[in-house]
């Protein structure tokens, strides 16, 4: 049995907040060059330089990447041989969030849902567990901003629908969605289990580096086809035309019922803002 | 390159056209969601205004915080397509330009041809680099909105592009043929 103090896991969770929300993952930022490169539009070329010297005056000045500093979302693995002295987990790491938001200077988005009253700490985080086996605690986090994840979907599909309306369902989101949530879009695609299965696994697949695929090979092909076929719409970075509309497609999957076949499209924007710690 | 600087004319707004580039400086102010919303029921209540909307130029964003020693936090764009509801009334005040990212409704495109504004798109995310061309900036209503208090900005060389023009003419769809 190991012990970790709570007090660990709150600091660590500060840290990599402030830190993601300032400094863009190197996958994304050499995304941004590799596809400004491939782009014969202008307008696209400049948006992606734009982009790229957002990411550096950012790290320069340490201010965030994007106003919108996102709600806090959290991937936590649990090795079961862990025990957390002092807070709970869930505790620690709201605690952590509320230090990072508010000493961080980063932007406290989070309201009651209908009667818009900010917590004036971004918190509560939303978190995801899952426990394994070991001795170790591995916290993931992402900024998710709400202009990218107001234009997710969901869709109950018919299993008679097939590969075919998943990807259908796929390309009109992204048509839909349009500008509005910053392309060039990294979209994150759940497929099977439950709605709220779904939903998570979608998510989690927004947590990958630019250009890691899934293992199964019949789903990496399937990442790449859609891919092409997201970026031969023509949105463009910002929605003004170009080739790249989106830096990836990372698809998840999880089994589901005879009778059904959910899909989840979740949107991320390309501030991709995440981190990992293992304690 | 065209070089505005606010307030504006009915006339000059009208002479932009999708897809021109524009450099502008002078005074911007924001409002996003719940700022709207506090304006507009101020309008139905006939109360004042937190700044008078003819001539104006309204920035969606909501900034992050104010580091010490700063003028502002990060300050991009915020999409637009949610103040949609509530941007009637203030075109009808005279409110000339818009400043936002993503698509805008067609009841909202028809007041513009109306009224005469035009919408311009600034780079959704890139609000480090935005904030450079902030110089001053005053929270003048609706402090308790905290990030969509409405502010007073000073703004130097802000490079926007028009997206929708005074005759509806909409560069998202014009680019994306």
């Amino acid at each position: 049995m190991r012990i970790i103090n709570s007090l660990e896991i709150e600091e660590q969770v500060k840290k990599m907040c402030i830190d993601g929300c300032i400094n863009l993952d190197e996958s994304v930022i050499n995304s941004f060059k590799e596809n400004r490169d491939k782009e014969e539009s202008e307008v696209a070329k400049n948006i992606l330089g734009v982009l790229i010297d957002n990411a550096k005056i950012a790290k320069e000045n340490q201010i965030p990447l994007c106003q919108d500093t996102g709600m806090a979302v959290f991937f936590v693995k649990m090795g079961q041989d862990i025990h957390i002295e002092g807070d709970t987990i869930t505790d620690a790491i709201n605690k952590g969030v509320s230090r990072a938001y508010v000493d961080g200077y980063l932007r406290k988005s989070v309201v009651s849902p209908i009667q818009r009253i900010n917590t004036k700490d971004n918190t509560p985080a939303i978190i995801h567990y899952e426990m394994v086996k070991g001795n170790k605690l591995e916290i993931e986090y992402a900024a998710k901003g709400f202009g990218s994840e107001n234009m997710s979907q969901m869709k109950m599909l018919k299993p008679s629908d097939g590969i075919e309306g998943i990807k259908e369902f796929i390309l009109k989101v992204v048509k839909e969605a349009g500008p509005n949530p910053c392309p060039p879009i990294i979209v994150g695609v759940g497929i099977g289990g439950t709605v709220d299965k779904c939903a998570q696994i979608s998510k989690k697949s927004l947590f990958r580096e630019i250009g890691e695929h899934n293992e199964n090979q019949f789903i990496k092909d399937l990442e790449i086809e859609m891919l092409e076929k997201v970026n031969e719409i023509g949105i463009g970075p910002q929605g003004l035309g170009g080739k790249t509309t989106a830096l990836a497609v990372n698809i998840e999957t999880f089994p589901t019922h005879i009778a059904g076949l959910p899909v989840v499209v979740n949107i991320n924007c390309h501030s991709s803002r995440h981190k990992k710690v293992i304690l | 390159m065209i070089n505005l600087r606010l307030p504006l004319s009915e006339e000059e707004v009208r002479k932009l056209k999708a897809g021109d580039i524009v450099s502008i400086s002078g005074t911007l102010y924001t409002a996003r969601d719940a700022a709207h919303k506090k304006m507009c029921q101020a309008i139905v209540d006939k109360k004042e205004l937190p700044f008078d909307l003819d001539g104006k130029a309204i920035y969606y964003v909501g900034p992050s915080p104010t580091k010490p020693n700063s003028v502002i936090g990060s300050a991009g764009p915020t999409t637009s397509y949610r103040m949609d509801d509530l941007t009637i009334p203030l075109l009808k005040r005279g409110l000339r330009i818009m400043i936002g990212k993503g698509k805008r409704g067609q009841k909202v495109i028809d007041a513009m041809k109306e009224y005469g504004s035009a919408y311009l798109v600034a780079i959704g995310g890139a609000g480090a680099y935005i904030s450079n061309s902030i110089k001053k900036c005053q929270i003048i209503a609706y402090d308790e909105l905290g990030a969509e208090a409405v502010r007073k900005l000073e703004v130097e060389n802000m490079i926007l592009t028009v997206c929708i023009d005074s005759n509806g003419n909409n560069l998202y769809d014009i680019s994306c043929k």
